[in-house]
């Protein structure tokens, strides 16, 4: 009987821990079955990760934001200039990709820097200098567009938002590249957990158990793996989740593992502290914000590229996509707390959520109601979790 | 057979699995002052929320009779029917709302809905008058200082007809002045049969106040003291169990040459530039010396240190600073943790701790240089750091890897003193090191500085309270109106000559 209870205060625990992927994982099956098992086909998973990319490269950027406790509501407008601007660029002056797609996150780091400083500097509400640059850099969109749309861009530029990794032989079944990396990738990743963990052991720190990291370690691989096997399946990685890919190791590592990271959880979670022990909060703060222009930028590239045009609405209420996002894996309203992992799982539920019901069939104003309502019960959940964790 | 206005029997309290009050019993006389006293966590607040409805009837097991009746209570509300009132020791005014409105939330003068803000404004002075506080009912909360707040909450407890007035440490952010004013009124209260009970670390004031005094520890009552047994000492050996022969551990100074000094200092207000905060102040510490800086709440010493840290308060700031006999230049907090400064805050919830992360990483805020190689931080290293200040500090917890907000104000404090050791600082300023500290943790926190000392390190504490001055310090330097007005060495300092210059006016 005591062990009965052990083992559901076990399974609760880990539910607590991890409720976000569960509730993901649980979407990804109710939705395999009321969908005739048509979500989880390679064609439709990999449409879900091209036509979320930008929700996901906007979280990651958003994510440092609300950890400092401020909001971005510009993103959807910036992802729609910075779109003007490449359409400008390359469609009317033809100017090399090469060449246009620097100069595009360039603006975008500019436009995080204006922003940055004032609510850095000059200490204006984020809320407030953000709101004024949704509405400006929309209209600044329309002025650069003169109000209508540009198409169609240079097929190199396309590339980078719906092309797929080119395959070493050609099978017909199978795209052996995109395998070869996954089990590659999959088997590095399980060999360092295994590393860091004989290290820490050798220096005497408590470690995980063994039964723990198997099943971990196993899960990874399985997720892996698997992952790759239903994008190989179809046309292999998406040049544009290799991207994806890429960032989030990158974010996670800033986050985790540097100096500049720590920093910035530090000033979320109290400023003031953070500034009596010698933190820069202001720099901090304004580089935060250079980096949300720069992802802002990268998201309106890859929208402009998937749909192979520069539009007047483009990105129209991407900024709440993002943030919610954000707020669904776990992040704190105030500030100093969340993860990107819960980002990007945050993304991945709200994606999952459209293609599903898109699939099943359900109207575009249902889908909205739906995805309202789904977002407030996760929030609460989780809240329940902490409280009773405590 | 005396008249008990309350009474509280056999009171037991459990949190999922932790007993925080265990059969605990108090009688309080109708018309008495009675003071409950124990140190930090031994369950005075709980017991507190118990009788007030907080924890409601049911909760928790045990009987509250109150006027000769049991009572039951869901909530404030219930209690507060009853003339049970409790003023916490965390104000629960609202900042931009006026004394009137504070004072009547909740209980608006209403008809139908619509206040009637004459009749409001009407009862407001008539209770201000009470408490003797000469203000404008329509002043904001943020306008006034805390000792007058202390005293709306109080005007507030009597607009719901008090009977039983509990003051949860209500002179901890009062100066002398207003806390002697503020045990005046409960005195004067008691003649008006208002009967009190009071929570505080000052065992002074108790002292001076309370006609009977409850002992808590550990969740259990010890024992009860009638008039003629208080004195400090007692109630000190009910507190911790033992006797504390010393209340500061043994000081035998190693004192070197001057090392830090610091002249013609002067701070203008942060947002009022003509405001003069702190004028033309000189000051040194030699090597191993525990300097102490005395003043009243107000007299300008938080703002000095922090001007002296890194300009953390303050503009057009002047003045040199000297380390060693060469002058620095500190422009911002990160040269000035570089130049080897540091200054705990006297707030450490608000200005020394990130209460969402855990002590390890609190620890290691102010270090990060140390525990990372180029930018990328070393986890393992800092767990070591960590772990190595929880031992030297004896941080009372499981694993460094424990939130910080769920210590307790002793072991806060401690990982804020860990945070600035592990900087490894020529210079510690304490602004307050020991508030809302409990006696035995004190005694911790009195040890660890000492022992900084001994390590030949110049140590400036700023405190309110004048026997840690004495206890603690070799030289004190008095202020007052935001200058330096003595400077008395520990031999010639009593508290007398302290009160003395510490009032005295400035000369500008």
């Amino acid at each position: 009987m005591e062990k009965l209870t052990t083992l559901k205060e076990k399974a609760l625990n880990l539910f607590s821990k991890y409720s976000m992927i569960i509730i993901l994982v649980v979407l990804l099956i109710g939705f395999q079955i009321t969908t005739d098992g048509i979500l989880m086909r390679p064609l439709n998973i990999t449409n879900l990760v091209l036509q979320n990319s930008h929700i996901f490269v906007l979280s990651a950027g958003m994510l440092l934001v609300v950890l400092l406790g401020h909001v971005d509501l510009s993103v959807g407008s910036v992802m729609a200039f910075v779109g003007a601007i490449a359409g400008f660029l390359m469609i009317n002056y033809k100017v090399d990709p090469i060449i246009a797609i620097p100069v595009c996150l360039l603006v975008g780091a500019i436009i995080g820097a204006w922003q940055g400083f004032w609510v850095a500097y000059v200490e204006i509400p984020a809320f407030i200098v953000t709101l004024s640059g949704l509405l400006m850099f929309r209209g600044l969109t329309q002025v650069v567009l003169g109000g209508q749309s540009l198409a169609p861009f240079p097929t190199s530029f396309n590339f980078f938002a719906n092309g797929y990794l080119p395959d070493i032989a050609g099978g017909d079944h199978m795209h052996y590249l995109s395998m070869i990396i996954g089990i590659v990738l999959s088997l590095a990743l399980v060999f360092t957990q295994f590393r860091t963990r004989e290290k820490r052991k050798k220096n005497g720190f408590i470690v995980e158990s063994q039964t723990a990291f198997l099943v971990k370690s196993l899960f990874m691989v399985i997720v892996f793996v698997g992952g790759t096997y239903i994008f190989a399946t179809y046309k292999g990685y998406p040049i544009i989740l290799i991207i994806l890919a890429v960032m989030v190791a990158g974010y996670g590592f800033l986050t985790n593992k540097t100096v500049a990271g720590r920093q910035i959880y530090a000033t979320g979670g109290n400023k003031k502290a953070a500034e009596l022990s010698g933190i820069k909060t202001k720099k901090i703060t304004f580089w935060v914000f250079v980096n949300m222009g720069v992802m802002a930028a990268l998201a309106g590239l890859i929208m402009a590229a998937r749909l192979n045009a520069a539009t007047p609405q483009a990105g129209t209420s991407m900024e709440l996509d993002a943030m919610a996002a954000v707020y669904f894996g776990g992040a704190s309203t105030s500030g100093g707390i969340g993860t990107i992992m819960g980002a990007i799982i945050g993304g991945l539920v709200m994606g999952v959520l459209n293609n599903g019901m898109s699939i099943m069939g359900v109207g575009v104003d249902w889908q909205q109601a739906i995805k309202g309502l789904i977002l407030l019960l996760a929030v609460v959940l989780d809240i329940y979790n902490k409280k009773k964790r405590k | 057979m005396a008249d008990y206005i309350l009474e509280m029997n056999d009171i037991t309290k459990e949190f999922t699995g932790v007993r925080a009050l265990d059969n605990v019993n108090i009688k309080v006389e109708r018309g008495e002052i009675h003071a409950l006293c124990g140190e930090n966590g031994a369950g005075k607040s709980t017991l507190m929320k118990v009788l007030s409805g907080v924890h409601p009837a049911g909760t928790y097991k045990g009987s509250i009779t109150y006027n000769g009746k049991e009572c039951e209570f869901k909530n404030i509300r219930d209690s507060e029917k009853e003339g049970i009132v409790i003023i916490h020791q965390e104000l629960a005014l609202i900042p931009y709302l006026s004394i009137k409105e504070n004072i009547f939330l909740g209980n608006e003068q209403a008809s139908r809905g619509v206040i009637d803000w004459d009749m409001t404004e009407k009862k407001t002075d008539n209770l201000l008058k009470a408490v003797r506080l000469n203000l404008d009912p329509n002043t904001l909360i943020t306008q006034i200082g805390v000792g007058h707040q202390q005293l709306v909450e109080i005007a507030k407890a009597f607009s719901k007809q008090v009977k039983l007035l509990i003051l949860d440490e209500p002179t901890a952010a009062l100066n002398e002045e207003e806390s002697d004013n503020l045990l005046e009124l409960i005195r004067e209260f008691k003649n008006q049969g208002i009967t009190s009970i009071i929570i505080s670390h000052k065992l002074n004031e108790i002292v001076s106040i309370a006609d009977r005094i409850t002992i808590i520890r550990d969740g259990k009552t010890i024992e009860t003291l009638t008039k003629d047994d208080i004195s400090e000492d007692r109630i000190i050996r009910g507190m911790v169990g033992r006797e504390l022969t010393n209340r500061y551990p043994k000081r035998e100074p190693n004192i070197g040459d001057i090392a830090f000094e610091v002249k013609d200092w002067n701070v203008h207000h942060p947002v009022d530039e003509d405001r003069i905060v702190n004028r033309n102040i000189n000051m040194t510490i030699r090597k191993g010396e525990i300097v102490g800086i005395a003043g009243l709440m107000g007299a300008g010493r938080t703002e000095f240190a922090m001007s002296l840290f890194g300009r953390s308060y303050g503009q057009k700031i002047s003045g040199h600073i000297f380390k060693d006999g060469k002058e620095i230049k500190i422009k911002d907090v990160p040269s000035a943790i570089q130049h080897g400064l540091a200054y705990v805050s006297e707030d450490r919830k608000t200005l020394g701790l990130n209460l969402l992360m855990d002590i390890r990483e609190n620890i290691s805020m102010a270090n990060l240089k140390k525990i990372s190689h180029r930018g990328v931080l070393d986890k393992d290293e800092e767990l070591k750091e960590a772990d190595h200040y929880k031992d030297v500090m004896r941080i009372k917890t499981s694993s460094v890897q424990q939130n910080v907000a769920s210590l307790s104000g002793g072991n806060q404090q401690k990982v804020v003193l860990a945070k600035w050791l592990m900087s490894n600082p020529d210079v510690l300023f304490l602004d307050e090191p020991t508030r809302g500290i409990d006696v035995g943790a004190k005694y911790e926190i009195y040890t660890i500085i000492e022992e900084i000392a001994k390590q030949g390190k110049c140590v400036c504490i700023i405190s309110s309270e004048l026997p840690e001055i004495l206890g603690m310090c070799d030289r004190i330097y008095t202020m007052s109106e935001g200058q330096f007005t003595g400077e008395v060495s520990r031999s010639d300092a009593n508290q007398e000559v302290l009160m003395n210059l510490m009032t005295k006016e400035g000369e500008a």
